[in-house]
């Protein structure tokens, strides 16, 4: 089985996020990266889908050049080789953008599965998995928390809201956008690590990127809901201070 | 200029959410239509029909009959280019998020997704959609050609705020036929897991962890500000996704919605996954060492501080009291 992994990098929860001085995107100079975490999902459920049925993983990144990071580290988990669509333009690019760069880049390798994460963590579009099946003229399936190939065909499980799932059948090739949690990750070994020193990244050149079709006019810290009440000082003051308010303002304690 | 609801149901049931995309909608000050796809769906075409709105369209096809994504863009691309709305309004469940990518891309029309807000702009709309986790907001305008698609964020807008009409709007249909062959994905039923152990949405007080928490044996310092406040403990979806935790246990999108007297958020950033399942928590409390943490946007008391130290503190205090 001939499986494509899309990640993609995003930067790490942990980095304080700081606005650009057009407020257009944020300052990720000096930014520290990861693996988008439901792609590190994706990347694990391919090794294993391969572990069962042979073949090979392939990661596909559309993303500037320190993508290279993710690239390395998903070889080093153990995928076998990887494409990269190189361009600075993606960093920020819209879904339509993304998918028509990772469409163009993998079109023609006639891959059996295509997994994604089901959104990224920084634009969090939920869209680049979806309209690439379109584009690729593959049948898709979304939020997916198990995967099992039967007679060359898929049968996925679909994580509906408030705790239903859902069975779907559905012929290969496909492409599935994974949940988080579906199994549990493996991180690269030291072996891997050495092992992905050799292993190709094709570099992928770049489609004539179109006008995007969603542009950021600013970005800006969200606005409260509610006027919260910091409660300061150390520890024990202000828990005395939350007790107190809890007992006396909101009556929500006897 | 007129805008598209496109309804969501699921066995003739109409999801709620309907009703704050037809909030979100009527905001538009547009002509309003309202699409209603499936099979043997008149209820419901009939339950939407009292919004203030133009008409109501029913898509009706037994290859509709069960949701697929390829039913659904088979129909709304055939409705879309038939009716040529300006603006295609849908909420953002996980239903819109399977098939609506792929409508956009085969209409080749801008898709925006989980909008919390909209304005005009001169002759053009601003939607507000959360981006980092909803660290930050973005103000984002669609380009291309009408219809731009949009995605209402669940709970940004109010059910009950919806403008209902005089009298029933008219209830027409759409002469569209679903090629069921051309549908290559095959649903089985939905299910629940096995029976949930606990209903947290009976719960009068919950404590609920986060990623914040850093390790399962951490668990026990939650543990035990739930017992000192008689509440039950609950996470976020990386905690149970890490196994530390049940996944009954779970409060978000993909989990539990809960409204309780008390929410106490400990570690949890508040990814708007979380906040969909809580914010509705009569009162909020939030620990978190990361002031900017979007949990504060929804907390009427917060603490900024290392929750392994304010905890205890809370603890004792509740003990003294």
């Amino acid at each position: 089985m001939k499986i494509a992994v899309c990640i993609k990098q995003v930067v790490t929860r942990e980095w304080q996020l700081r606005v650009n001085d057009q407020k257009t995107w944020i300052r990720d100079a000096d930014a520290s990266f990861e693996l988008n975490e439901p792609d590190a999902y994706a990347l694990e459920e391919a090794l294993r889908l391969k572990e069962k049925q042979g073949g090979e993983v392939v990661v596909c990144c559309a993303g500037p050049a320190r993508a290279a990071q993710v690239i390395r580290e998903a070889l080093a988990r153990g995928a076998d080789r990887a494409i990269h669509v190189e361009s600075d333009a993606l960093a920020a690019a819209d879904a339509a953008t993304i998918a028509a760069a990772l469409a163009a880049a993998i079109k023609d390798e006639a891959f059996d599965l295509v997994l994604t994460g089901l959104q990224s963590d920084d634009q969090g579009f939920g869209q680049v998995g979806v309209v690439l099946a379109e584009t690729l003229g593959m049948p898709h399936a979304t939020i997916i928390m198990e995967v099992q190939v039967q007679d060359g065909a898929l049968r996925v499980k679909r994580e509906l809201e408030g705790g239903w799932f859902q069975w779907i059948a559905l012929p290969m090739p496909a492409l599935l956008t994974i949940q988080s949690g579906i199994n549990q990750l493996r991180y690269a070994t030291l072996k891997g690590i050495m092992a992905a020193k050799k292993k190709e990244i094709r570099k992928a050149s770049v489609p004539s990127l179109g006008e995007p079709v969603q542009q950021i006019l600013s970005l800006y810290l969200p606005q409260k809901a509610k006027q919260t009440q910091l409660l300061t000082g150390s520890a024990a003051d202000a828990a005395r201070q939350l007790i107190a308010k809890l007992r006396d303002e909101a009556r929500v304690l006897q | 200029m007129s805008v598209l609801v496109i309804a969501e149901q699921r066995g003739g049931t109409l999801n709620r959410a309907t009703w704050e995309t037809i909030a979100a909608a009527q905001q538009t000050g547009e002509a309003l239509h309202i699409a209603v796809v499936g099979h043997g769906v008149d209820a419901v075409a009939a339950e939407v029909a009292a919004a203030r709105c133009e008409r109501v369209l029913v898509v009706d096809d037994a290859a509709l009959a069960e949701y697929t994504a390829d039913g659904f863009v088979l129909a709304l691309s055939a409705l879309i280019e038939q009716e040529q709305p300006g603006l295609v309004f849908l909420p953002h469940t996980y239903q819109t998020r399977d098939f609506a990518p792929a409508l956009a891309a085969r209409l080749k029309r801008a898709l925006v997704t989980d909008v919390t807000a909209i304005r005009k702009d001169g002759d053009r709309f601003v939607y507000v959609r959360p981006m980092f986790q909803g660290k930050l907001s973005a103000d984002v305008a669609a380009g291309g050609p009408p219809p731009h698609l949009v995605t209402c964020q669940i709970g940004a807008y109010r059910a009950d705020s919806a403008a209902r009409g005089d009298a029933p709007a008219a209830i027409g249909k759409a002469a569209i036929a679903v090629d069921a062959a051309r549908i290559r994905q095959r649903p089985e039923a939905p299910f629940k897991e096995a029976r949930q152990a606990v209903d947290l949405s009976q719960a009068a007080r919950i404590v609920a962890v986060g990623r914040g928490i850093k390790a399962q044996e951490n668990l026990k310092i939650a543990e035990q500000l739930a017992q000192a406040f008689g509440a039950e403990v609950a996470a976020s979806r990386p905690i149970c996704d890490a196994g530390w935790l049940p996944m009954d246990r779970q409060i978000g999108s993909s989990g539990q919605t809960v409204a309780p007297k008390l929410y106490v958020a400990l570690g949890i950033s508040g990814a708007i996954q979380h906040l969909v399942g809580m914010k509705g928590s009569r009162t909020i409390v939030a620990i978190n060492k990361d002031a900017d943490a979007p949990i504060f946007e929804v907390a009427d008391y917060g603490i900024v501080g290392d929750l392994f130290e304010v905890v205890p503190a809370i603890v004792a205090e509740l003990n003294r009291a």
